[in-house]
Protein backbone atom coordinates (compact mmCIF):
# COMPACT_ATOMS: atom_id res chain seq x y z
CA UNK A 1 0.00 0.00 0.00
CA UNK A 2 1.21 3.60 -0.79
CA UNK A 3 1.87 5.85 2.09
CA UNK A 4 0.60 8.79 0.36
CA UNK A 5 -3.01 7.38 -0.21
CA UNK A 6 -4.24 5.17 2.85
CA UNK A 7 -7.69 3.49 2.73
CA UNK A 8 -9.70 4.22 5.00
CA UNK A 9 -13.00 2.30 5.55
CA UNK A 10 -14.59 3.54 1.93
CA UNK A 11 -13.12 6.80 1.23
CA UNK A 12 -9.88 7.46 0.13
CA UNK A 13 -7.52 9.83 2.66
CA UNK A 14 -4.49 12.04 2.51
CA UNK A 15 -2.25 12.52 5.47
CA UNK A 16 -2.33 16.15 6.82
CA UNK A 17 0.86 16.77 6.14
CA UNK A 18 0.94 15.48 2.40
CA UNK A 19 -2.28 18.22 1.79
CA UNK A 20 -0.28 20.02 3.34
CA UNK A 21 3.10 20.08 0.98
CA UNK A 22 0.40 19.92 -1.92
CA UNK A 23 -1.31 22.94 -1.18
CA UNK A 24 2.16 24.98 -0.31
CA UNK A 25 3.20 24.10 -3.94
CA UNK A 26 -0.26 25.25 -5.45
CA UNK A 27 0.35 28.90 -3.04
CA UNK A 28 3.65 29.51 -4.54
CA UNK A 29 2.60 28.70 -7.81
CA UNK A 30 -0.11 31.05 -7.75
CA UNK A 31 1.56 33.92 -6.54
CA UNK A 32 4.65 33.44 -8.90
CA UNK A 33 1.82 33.32 -11.47
CA UNK A 34 -0.23 36.55 -10.58
CA UNK A 35 2.74 38.30 -9.38
CA UNK A 36 2.95 38.59 -13.71
CA UNK A 37 -0.42 37.92 -15.09
CA UNK A 38 -3.75 38.12 -13.54
CA UNK A 39 -4.73 34.86 -14.72
CA UNK A 40 -6.86 33.55 -11.68
CA UNK A 41 -7.69 36.84 -10.54
CA UNK A 42 -11.12 36.85 -13.06
CA UNK A 43 -12.37 34.13 -11.84
CA UNK A 44 -11.71 34.17 -8.55
CA UNK A 45 -12.83 38.03 -8.78
CA UNK A 46 -16.19 36.48 -10.35
CA UNK A 47 -17.12 33.76 -7.72
CA UNK A 48 -16.00 36.53 -4.41
CA UNK A 49 -18.63 39.41 -6.50
CA UNK A 50 -21.13 36.90 -6.57
CA UNK A 51 -21.16 35.41 -3.29
CA UNK A 52 -19.62 38.38 -0.50
CA UNK A 53 -20.10 41.45 -2.18
CA UNK A 54 -23.94 41.56 -1.83
CA UNK A 55 -23.80 41.26 2.00
CA UNK A 56 -21.57 43.51 1.90
CA UNK A 57 -23.26 45.85 0.07
CA UNK A 58 -26.36 45.61 2.41
CA UNK A 59 -24.04 45.81 5.89
CA UNK A 60 -22.94 48.91 4.22
CA UNK A 61 -26.07 50.28 3.42
CA UNK A 62 -27.73 49.41 6.94
CA UNK A 63 -24.51 50.51 9.00
CA UNK A 64 -24.55 54.03 6.75
CA UNK A 65 -28.38 54.36 8.02
CA UNK A 66 -28.00 53.58 11.49
CA UNK A 67 -25.05 56.25 11.67
CA UNK A 68 -26.70 58.62 9.80
CA UNK A 69 -30.00 58.28 11.78
CA UNK A 70 -27.79 58.81 15.19
CA UNK A 71 -26.12 61.44 13.34
CA UNK A 72 -29.20 63.57 12.60
CA UNK A 73 -29.89 63.12 16.72
CA UNK A 74 -26.96 64.85 17.63
CA UNK A 75 -26.59 67.03 14.57
CA UNK A 76 -29.71 69.29 14.51
CA UNK A 77 -28.69 71.66 17.30
CA UNK A 78 -25.11 72.09 15.90
CA UNK A 79 -26.91 72.40 12.25
CA UNK A 80 -29.38 75.45 13.14
CA UNK A 81 -26.17 77.65 14.51
CA UNK A 82 -24.28 76.42 10.94
CA UNK A 83 -27.34 77.24 8.79
CA UNK A 84 -26.94 80.89 9.92
CA UNK A 85 -23.17 81.06 9.31
CA UNK A 86 -23.44 79.29 5.82
CA UNK A 87 -26.67 81.82 4.87
CA UNK A 88 -23.81 84.78 5.87
CA UNK A 89 -21.34 82.92 4.06
CA UNK A 90 -23.55 82.36 1.13
CA UNK A 91 -24.38 86.19 0.92
CA UNK A 92 -20.44 86.72 1.00
CA UNK A 93 -19.60 84.08 -1.70
CA UNK A 94 -22.42 85.37 -4.30
CA UNK A 95 -20.88 88.64 -4.56
CA UNK A 96 -17.29 87.09 -4.74
CA UNK A 97 -18.81 84.54 -7.89
CA UNK A 98 -20.21 87.72 -9.63
CA UNK A 99 -16.27 89.03 -9.37
CA UNK A 100 -15.29 85.79 -10.22
CA UNK A 101 -17.61 84.98 -13.08
CA UNK A 102 -16.57 88.72 -14.48
CA UNK A 103 -12.86 87.15 -14.67
CA UNK A 104 -13.57 84.44 -16.13
CA UNK A 105 -15.59 85.88 -18.74
CA UNK A 106 -12.12 87.90 -19.10
CA UNK A 107 -9.84 84.88 -19.10
CA UNK A 108 -11.85 83.14 -22.19
CA UNK A 109 -11.43 86.12 -23.94
CA UNK A 110 -7.81 86.11 -23.37
CA UNK A 111 -7.88 82.42 -23.96
CA UNK A 112 -9.01 83.05 -27.44
CA UNK A 113 -6.94 85.59 -28.24
CA UNK A 114 -3.88 83.11 -27.68
CA UNK A 115 -5.83 80.15 -29.15
CA UNK A 116 -5.03 78.60 -26.05
CA UNK A 117 -8.24 75.87 -25.24
CA UNK A 118 -8.82 74.27 -22.18
CA UNK A 119 -5.86 72.15 -21.60
CA UNK A 120 -7.37 69.03 -20.10
CA UNK A 121 -10.76 68.35 -21.22
CA UNK A 122 -13.77 67.59 -18.36
CA UNK A 123 -13.13 63.77 -17.60
CA UNK A 124 -15.68 61.26 -17.54
CA UNK A 125 -16.81 60.22 -14.10
CA UNK A 126 -19.15 57.78 -12.44
CA UNK A 127 -19.83 57.61 -8.69
CA UNK A 128 -19.50 54.58 -6.38
CA UNK A 129 -19.81 53.95 -2.97
CA UNK A 130 -17.51 52.16 -0.47
CA UNK A 131 -18.72 49.26 0.72
CA UNK A 132 -15.77 47.06 2.86
CA UNK A 133 -12.32 47.99 3.42
CA UNK A 134 -9.08 45.80 4.13
CA UNK A 135 -8.98 43.00 6.18
CA UNK A 136 -5.55 43.14 7.72
CA UNK A 137 -3.94 46.36 8.93
CA UNK A 138 -1.08 46.55 6.93
CA UNK A 139 -2.23 48.29 3.83
CA UNK A 140 -4.97 50.50 3.00
CA UNK A 141 -7.58 49.89 0.26
CA UNK A 142 -11.06 49.43 0.02
CA UNK A 143 -13.96 47.72 -1.92
CA UNK A 144 -16.38 49.63 -3.98
CA UNK A 145 -19.57 49.08 -5.37
CA UNK A 146 -19.05 49.23 -8.94
CA UNK A 147 -17.08 46.62 -11.30
CA UNK A 148 -16.27 45.53 -15.15
CA UNK A 149 -20.39 46.04 -15.87
CA UNK A 150 -20.15 49.51 -14.87
CA UNK A 151 -17.25 50.03 -17.43
CA UNK A 152 -14.63 50.06 -14.46
CA UNK A 153 -11.28 48.75 -15.01
CA UNK A 154 -7.21 48.30 -13.60
CA UNK A 155 -5.32 51.39 -13.33
CA UNK A 156 -8.53 54.11 -13.41
CA UNK A 157 -7.93 56.93 -11.13
CA UNK A 158 -10.37 57.78 -8.08
CA UNK A 159 -11.22 60.71 -6.78
CA UNK A 160 -13.10 62.30 -3.74
CA UNK A 161 -13.81 66.06 -2.42
CA UNK A 162 -11.88 67.33 -5.44
CA UNK A 163 -8.79 65.31 -4.60
CA UNK A 164 -6.84 62.42 -5.46
CA UNK A 165 -7.94 59.02 -3.51
CA UNK A 166 -6.16 56.33 -5.73
CA UNK A 167 -6.47 53.92 -8.46
CA UNK A 168 -8.18 50.43 -9.15
CA UNK A 169 -6.17 47.55 -8.68
CA UNK A 170 -8.52 44.80 -9.13
CA UNK A 171 -11.84 44.43 -10.91
CA UNK A 172 -14.84 41.72 -11.01
CA UNK A 173 -17.77 42.19 -12.16
CA UNK A 174 -19.92 44.12 -9.88
CA UNK A 175 -16.78 45.23 -7.32
CA UNK A 176 -13.41 46.38 -7.78
CA UNK A 177 -10.77 47.34 -5.20
CA UNK A 178 -9.28 50.11 -4.93
CA UNK A 179 -5.78 51.17 -2.94
CA UNK A 180 -5.38 54.54 -1.54
CA UNK A 181 -2.49 56.92 -2.18
CA UNK A 182 -1.94 56.54 1.74
CA UNK A 183 -1.13 52.63 1.46
CA UNK A 184 1.84 51.74 2.21
CA UNK A 185 3.10 50.33 -0.86
CA UNK A 186 1.65 53.17 -2.94
CA UNK A 187 3.83 55.13 -5.00
CA UNK A 188 2.37 58.37 -6.67
CA UNK A 189 4.73 60.69 -9.32
CA UNK A 190 3.77 64.19 -8.66
CA UNK A 191 4.93 67.67 -9.53
CA UNK A 192 4.41 71.30 -7.87
CA UNK A 193 1.75 73.32 -8.98
CA UNK A 194 3.12 76.78 -9.24
CA UNK A 195 6.92 75.70 -10.39
CA UNK A 196 6.19 71.94 -11.89
CA UNK A 197 9.03 70.13 -10.35
CA UNK A 198 8.81 66.80 -10.09
CA UNK A 199 8.68 64.81 -7.10
CA UNK A 200 7.27 61.25 -5.94
CA UNK A 201 4.52 60.65 -2.91
CA UNK A 202 4.39 57.74 -1.04
CA UNK A 203 2.37 56.35 1.02
CA UNK A 204 3.70 55.33 5.21
CA UNK A 205 1.64 53.47 7.46
CA UNK A 206 3.88 55.21 10.12
CA UNK A 207 2.78 58.43 8.97
CA UNK A 208 -0.92 57.35 8.42
CA UNK A 209 -1.78 58.50 12.19
CA UNK A 210 -0.43 61.95 11.58
CA UNK A 211 -2.38 62.42 8.51
CA UNK A 212 0.48 62.94 6.21
CA UNK A 213 2.49 60.97 3.35
CA UNK A 214 5.68 61.61 2.19
CA UNK A 215 7.29 63.11 -1.27
CA UNK A 216 10.98 62.62 -1.77
CA UNK A 217 13.12 63.42 -4.63
CA UNK A 218 11.87 66.90 -5.26
CA UNK A 219 14.70 68.60 -7.39
CA UNK A 220 14.32 72.59 -6.49
CA UNK A 221 17.56 74.30 -6.76
CA UNK A 222 15.81 77.38 -7.06
CA UNK A 223 14.19 77.14 -3.55
CA UNK A 224 11.19 78.19 -4.85
CA UNK A 225 9.02 75.33 -3.49
CA UNK A 226 7.41 76.73 -0.34
CA UNK A 227 5.42 75.11 2.65
CA UNK A 228 1.44 74.99 1.61
CA UNK A 229 2.33 74.71 -2.28
CA UNK A 230 -0.23 72.14 -4.06
CA UNK A 231 0.93 69.53 -5.25
CA UNK A 232 -1.16 67.52 -8.22
CA UNK A 233 -0.36 64.36 -10.37
CA UNK A 234 2.57 65.05 -12.95
CA UNK A 235 2.24 64.52 -16.47
CA UNK A 236 4.71 62.19 -16.64
CA UNK A 237 2.98 59.42 -14.46
CA UNK A 238 1.59 56.65 -16.17
CA UNK A 239 -1.04 55.75 -14.19
CA UNK A 240 -2.25 58.79 -13.27
CA UNK A 241 -4.33 61.54 -15.25
CA UNK A 242 -1.75 65.03 -14.68
CA UNK A 243 -3.05 67.73 -12.85
CA UNK A 244 -5.14 65.75 -10.22
CA UNK A 245 -5.13 67.75 -7.03
CA UNK A 246 -2.82 65.09 -4.44
CA UNK A 247 -2.32 67.55 -1.48
CA UNK A 248 -0.44 70.68 0.23
CA UNK A 249 3.33 70.60 1.02
CA UNK A 250 3.14 70.28 5.15
CA UNK A 251 7.09 70.15 6.13
CA UNK A 252 10.39 70.50 3.61
CA UNK A 253 13.53 68.80 4.32
CA UNK A 254 16.39 69.21 2.19
CA UNK A 255 18.03 65.30 1.77
CA UNK A 256 21.60 64.50 3.09
CA UNK A 257 22.91 64.62 -0.43
CA UNK A 258 21.96 68.26 -0.64
CA UNK A 259 20.18 67.75 -4.19
CA UNK A 260 17.31 66.87 -3.32
CA UNK A 261 14.47 67.47 -0.77
CA UNK A 262 11.70 65.24 0.93
CA UNK A 263 9.16 65.94 3.67
CA UNK A 264 5.49 65.77 3.82
CA UNK A 265 2.33 66.52 2.37
CA UNK A 266 -1.34 66.79 3.78
CA UNK A 267 -3.23 64.89 1.41
CA UNK A 268 -6.70 67.13 0.13
CA UNK A 269 -8.41 64.25 1.02
CA UNK A 270 -10.04 62.60 4.62
CA UNK A 271 -9.05 59.41 4.43
CA UNK A 272 -11.02 58.65 7.97
CA UNK A 273 -14.71 59.63 6.46
CA UNK A 274 -14.58 58.47 3.18
CA UNK A 275 -18.39 57.15 1.86
CA UNK A 276 -18.44 57.52 -2.22
CA UNK A 277 -16.08 58.41 -4.23
CA UNK A 278 -15.73 59.46 -8.27
CA UNK A 279 -13.98 56.91 -10.80
CA UNK A 280 -12.56 58.68 -13.86
CA UNK A 281 -13.33 56.10 -16.47
CA UNK A 282 -10.43 57.69 -18.95
CA UNK A 283 -7.42 55.95 -19.04
CA UNK A 284 -3.90 57.95 -19.27
CA UNK A 285 -3.11 55.44 -21.98
CA UNK A 286 -6.17 56.30 -24.12
CA UNK A 287 -5.29 59.96 -23.80
CA UNK A 288 -1.75 59.35 -24.64
CA UNK A 289 -3.40 57.49 -28.01
CA UNK A 290 -5.18 60.09 -29.23
CA UNK A 291 -2.43 63.05 -28.32
CA UNK B 1 -21.69 17.61 4.93
CA UNK B 2 -23.25 19.93 7.59
CA UNK B 3 -20.25 20.49 8.88
CA UNK B 4 -18.88 21.97 5.93
CA UNK B 5 -21.97 24.01 5.63
CA UNK B 6 -21.93 25.56 8.92
CA UNK B 7 -17.82 25.93 8.79
CA UNK B 8 -17.95 27.59 5.38
CA UNK B 9 -21.32 30.23 6.62
CA UNK B 10 -18.75 30.41 9.74
CA UNK B 11 -16.10 31.71 7.44
CA UNK B 12 -18.12 33.93 4.94
CA UNK B 13 -19.58 35.76 8.32
CA UNK B 14 -16.90 36.09 9.79
CA UNK B 15 -15.06 37.69 6.57
CA UNK B 16 -17.96 40.20 5.97
CA UNK B 17 -17.74 41.42 9.58
CA UNK B 18 -14.02 41.87 9.63
CA UNK B 19 -14.22 43.79 6.67
CA UNK B 20 -17.59 45.97 6.70
CA UNK B 21 -18.53 45.91 10.79
CA UNK B 22 -15.26 46.04 12.32
CA UNK B 23 -13.78 48.70 9.70
CA UNK B 24 -16.40 51.07 11.69
CA UNK B 25 -15.38 50.13 14.94
CA UNK B 26 -11.50 50.33 14.26
CA UNK B 27 -9.46 51.70 17.47
CA UNK B 28 -6.77 53.73 16.36
CA UNK B 29 -7.32 52.30 13.08
CA UNK B 30 -7.09 48.74 13.64
CA UNK B 31 -9.09 45.88 13.13
CA UNK B 32 -9.22 42.78 15.06
CA UNK B 33 -8.25 39.51 12.81
CA UNK B 34 -11.38 37.18 12.68
CA UNK B 35 -9.43 34.72 10.46
CA UNK B 36 -6.90 34.18 12.97
CA UNK B 37 -9.57 33.28 16.20
CA UNK B 38 -11.52 30.64 12.99
CA UNK B 39 -8.61 29.41 11.77
CA UNK B 40 -6.50 28.64 15.40
CA UNK B 41 -9.64 27.44 17.31
CA UNK B 42 -10.89 24.82 14.11
CA UNK B 43 -6.87 24.15 14.19
CA UNK B 44 -6.49 22.61 17.99
CA UNK B 45 -10.48 21.48 17.92
CA UNK B 46 -10.20 19.40 14.95
CA UNK B 47 -6.55 19.02 14.01
CA UNK B 48 -4.24 19.53 10.87
CA UNK B 49 -6.24 18.60 8.16
CA UNK B 50 -8.86 20.65 8.91
CA UNK B 51 -7.32 23.54 10.52
CA UNK B 52 -4.98 24.15 7.48
CA UNK B 53 -7.78 23.79 5.14
CA UNK B 54 -9.84 26.57 7.03
CA UNK B 55 -6.48 28.57 6.92
CA UNK B 56 -6.18 27.63 3.10
CA UNK B 57 -9.76 29.45 2.41
CA UNK B 58 -9.78 32.43 4.69
CA UNK B 59 -6.04 33.58 3.55
CA UNK B 60 -7.36 33.41 -0.31
CA UNK B 61 -10.53 35.08 0.65
CA UNK B 62 -7.89 37.32 2.23
CA UNK B 63 -6.13 37.54 -0.90
CA UNK B 64 -8.63 38.42 -3.16
CA UNK B 65 -9.74 41.37 -1.34
CA UNK B 66 -6.60 43.19 -0.08
CA UNK B 67 -3.45 41.15 -1.11
CA UNK B 68 -1.35 42.85 -4.76
CA UNK B 69 -0.99 38.58 -5.43
CA UNK B 70 -2.95 35.57 -4.56
CA UNK B 71 -1.81 33.24 -2.02
CA UNK B 72 0.46 34.94 0.10
CA UNK B 73 -1.98 35.08 3.14
CA UNK B 74 -3.33 31.70 1.80
CA UNK B 75 0.09 30.14 2.70
CA UNK B 76 0.46 31.98 6.18
CA UNK B 77 -3.12 30.92 7.35
CA UNK B 78 -2.23 27.46 6.12
CA UNK B 79 0.62 26.90 8.06
CA UNK B 80 -1.19 28.54 11.09
CA UNK B 81 -3.80 26.62 11.31
CA UNK B 82 -1.68 23.35 10.77
CA UNK B 83 0.69 24.28 13.65
CA UNK B 84 -2.81 25.05 15.66
CA UNK B 85 -3.60 21.20 14.65
CA UNK B 86 -0.81 19.99 16.17
CA UNK B 87 -2.28 21.30 19.53
CA UNK B 88 -5.63 19.51 19.14
CA UNK B 89 -3.79 16.64 21.15
CA UNK B 90 -3.22 18.08 24.47
CA UNK B 91 -6.89 20.51 23.61
CA UNK B 92 -9.77 20.06 26.60
CA UNK B 93 -12.97 21.88 25.91
CA UNK B 94 -13.11 23.20 29.90
CA UNK B 95 -9.78 24.83 29.30
CA UNK B 96 -9.86 28.40 28.02
CA UNK B 97 -6.25 29.01 28.75
CA UNK B 98 -4.83 27.35 26.29
CA UNK B 99 -6.95 28.32 23.44
CA UNK B 100 -6.85 32.20 24.21
CA UNK B 101 -2.48 31.47 24.34
CA UNK B 102 -2.98 29.67 21.01
CA UNK B 103 -5.05 32.34 19.53
CA UNK B 104 -2.47 35.14 20.28
CA UNK B 105 0.87 33.46 19.52
CA UNK B 106 -0.91 33.16 16.13
CA UNK B 107 -1.65 36.52 15.86
CA UNK B 108 1.39 37.93 16.82
CA UNK B 109 3.25 35.25 14.60
CA UNK B 110 0.78 36.10 11.90
CA UNK B 111 1.57 39.83 12.37
CA UNK B 112 5.44 39.38 12.80
CA UNK B 113 5.21 37.29 9.55
CA UNK B 114 3.50 40.18 7.68
CA UNK B 115 5.82 42.88 8.73
CA UNK B 116 8.80 40.87 7.53
CA UNK B 117 7.91 39.99 3.79
CA UNK B 118 5.71 43.02 3.38
CA UNK B 119 7.70 45.63 4.83
CA UNK B 120 11.14 44.47 6.07
CA UNK B 121 12.09 43.38 2.49
CA UNK B 122 10.99 47.22 1.50
CA UNK B 123 13.38 48.64 3.80
CA UNK B 124 10.93 49.63 6.47
CA UNK B 125 13.55 48.71 9.69
CA UNK B 126 11.28 50.28 12.26
CA UNK B 127 10.10 47.35 13.82
CA UNK B 128 9.56 48.84 17.62
CA UNK B 129 6.70 51.36 15.83
CA UNK B 130 5.33 48.60 13.95
CA UNK B 131 4.95 45.76 16.83
CA UNK B 132 3.54 48.82 19.09
CA UNK B 133 1.12 50.01 16.82
CA UNK B 134 -0.02 47.58 14.34
CA UNK B 135 0.81 44.25 15.59
CA UNK B 136 0.15 44.31 19.45
CA UNK B 137 -2.83 46.20 19.53
CA UNK B 138 -4.38 43.89 16.55
CA UNK B 139 -3.47 41.11 19.11
CA UNK B 140 -4.93 42.68 21.57
CA UNK B 141 -8.89 43.09 19.99
CA UNK B 142 -8.69 39.61 18.40
CA UNK B 143 -8.52 38.17 22.07
CA UNK B 144 -11.05 40.57 23.43
CA UNK B 145 -13.38 39.81 20.00
CA UNK B 146 -11.92 36.04 20.99
CA UNK B 147 -13.86 35.81 24.54
CA UNK B 148 -17.09 36.74 22.29
CA UNK B 149 -16.47 34.31 19.10
CA UNK B 150 -14.56 31.18 20.78
CA UNK B 151 -17.71 29.99 22.88
CA UNK B 152 -19.96 29.87 20.46
CA UNK B 153 -17.17 28.31 17.97
CA UNK B 154 -16.70 25.59 20.71
CA UNK B 155 -20.80 25.51 21.34
CA UNK B 156 -21.27 25.09 17.50
CA UNK B 157 -18.28 22.04 17.09
CA UNK B 158 -19.60 20.59 20.36
CA UNK B 159 -22.93 20.16 19.15
CA UNK B 160 -21.66 19.04 15.31
CA UNK B 161 -19.54 16.84 17.27
CA UNK B 162 -22.48 15.04 19.48
CA UNK B 163 -24.20 15.06 15.98
CA UNK B 164 -21.83 13.32 14.73
CA UNK B 165 -21.36 10.68 17.23
CA UNK B 166 -24.49 9.32 16.80
CA UNK B 167 -24.82 8.89 13.53
CA UNK B 168 -21.84 6.70 13.64
CA UNK B 169 -23.18 4.63 15.90
CA UNK B 170 -26.80 4.78 14.44
CA UNK B 171 -24.56 3.02 11.49
CA UNK B 172 -22.44 0.21 13.45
Amino acid sequence: MSPVIKRKGERFTIPSKYLLFILTILCITMMLVTFGTNVFNRPFNRVVGYVVIPFQQGIAKTGEWISNRSDELVQIRMLLDENAKLKEEVAALTEENTILQQDKYELNKLRKLVELDEQYGEYEKVGARIISRDSSNWYSSFIIDKGSNDGLADDMNVIAEGGLVGRITSVGPNWSRVTSIISDNSNVSAMTLATEDNLIVSGDLQLMAEGVITFTKLVDSKNAVMEGDKIVTSNISDKYLPNILIGYINTINRDANNLTKSGYITPAVDFEHLGEVLVITDLKQQIDEES
Amino acid sequence: MLRKIIVTVFIFVCFILQCSVFSNLAFAGIIPNLMIILTSSFGFMRGEEEGLLIGFVCGLLCDVFSGDFLGFYALIMMYIGYLNGKFSRIFYPEDIKLPLALIVVSDISYGVLCYSLLFLLRGRLNFPYYFTRVILPEALYTIVITMFLYPLILTVNQKLEAKEKRSAQKFV
